[in-house]
């Protein structure tokens, strides 16, 4: 049954294998120095008063905060293409789709929903 | 089977090994990071969710205070400093366990517990003193959803570092046996994750509430 495996030497410690993970401290420390640069940016901005434009902050904070949850991803939950024959990914993927939907549909929905609605709703001679 | 016959000699080795190999060849561990995984995918939607709701009430103010006025950042930002210390300190704990050695692996588990909990008493102190000024979930939309969403992340914390108390109590009891190294991988995997969420919490919420 398992004459694939065979051509492998054993395993000195498959503690390891059993876990699927191989974390490394270059790998820990890499991530905690990038995950602190990519949070002292964005607080340093926004602390220091931010861009003339708050919107250009914004869109600032979040696409670091986008940056820094890959780093997260990467070098802390050992996310890559390969874990767990890719279920893992696919997953991932598929909450990111949900997400994304739900987020950006929601905001985009419900943004204009006060101006929309208020007046027609308060003012009486708009109703039929 | 013929692949067994000629992997023999390129092993230079007996049969053992082959036979070892059959006996792993499940890998249930696997089966229970992946679950996990999914689980926390899930959990993903949870604060979705609850960002997407933020995200459409923040600004609603309701006449009463505003992010600009009640959200400290520097409070945050110590608050960041100690979740991020947490994260690392727990890889310090993955790493004293793919060693085997059980004792430094604890002391950074207390050490990452501590930082959690250190955490959890700031957040608990800024929600203490935003309710005792008036501000607190039942003043506006703005506030609701400000409470539901880093409550949860909160509560998150606090389940988690109940977990690790428990762990590392069955590390001590029975060692690092490899059922108690899938937890604490599982665990690993989940006090991560909240390290991402609060990513979003602390950019999403604080740092875009206190801009004009």
């Amino acid at each position: 049954m398992s004459a694939h495996d065979g051509g492998q030497p054993a395993h000195d410690d498959h503690g390891h294998d059993d876990l699927g993970i191989h974390a490394t401290l270059k790998g820990y420390l890499t991530g905690f120095v990038l995950a602190c640069v990519l949070t002292i940016i964005p607080f340093w901005i926004v602390m220091s008063g931010g861009f003339a434009k708050s919107s250009t902050t914004a869109v600032f904070v979040l696409g670091l905060a986008a940056v820094q949850i890959v780093v997260h991803m990467i070098y802390f939950l050992h996310m890559n293409a390969k874990s767990e024959g890719g279920w893992n990914m696919l997953a991932l993927v598929f909450t990111i789709v949900l997400v994304v939907i739900t987020l950006s549909g929601s905001i985009w929905i419900m943004y204009h929903l006060n101006s929309n609605m208020m007046p027609t709703m308060m003012d009486p001679s708009n109703l039929p | 089977m013929s692949d067994i016959a000629t992997t023999m000699p390129a092993d230079g080795g007996p049969a053992q090994p082959l036979v070892f190999h059959e006996a792993q060849d499940h890998h249930p561990e696997n089966g229970t990071l992946l679950g996990f995984w999914i689980y926390l995918m899930s959990d993903c939607l949870v604060f979705a969710c609850l960002f997407a709701a933020y995200g459409v009430l923040g600004r609603e103010y309701a006449g009463g205070p505003t992010g600009k006025e009640v959200l400290e950042l520097p409070t945050v930002a110590l608050n960041t400093t100690l979740l991020l210390l947490s994260s690392i300190t727990y890889g310090f704990a993955v790493l004293e366990m793919q060693r085997d050695r059980r004792n430094p692996m604890l002391v950074w588990l207390i050490i990452t517990g501590l930082l959690g909990a250190g955490f959890l008493t700031i957040e608990l102190r800024e929600f203490a003193h935003l309710i005792s000024i008036g501000a607190g979930p039942q003043r506006s939309a703005f506030l609701s959803s400000f409470f539901t969403l880093v409550g949860t992340h909160g509560l998150h914390v606090t389940c988690g570092i109940l977990w690790l108390i428990v762990l590392m109590i069955q590390v001590l009891k029975k060692g690092l046996i490899p059922a108690n190294k899938r937890r604490l991988m599982c665990l690993s995997m989940f006090w991560h994750f909240l390290d991402v969420v609060w990513v979003g919490v602390f950019s999403f919420v604080y740092l875009m509430g206190v801009l004009p």
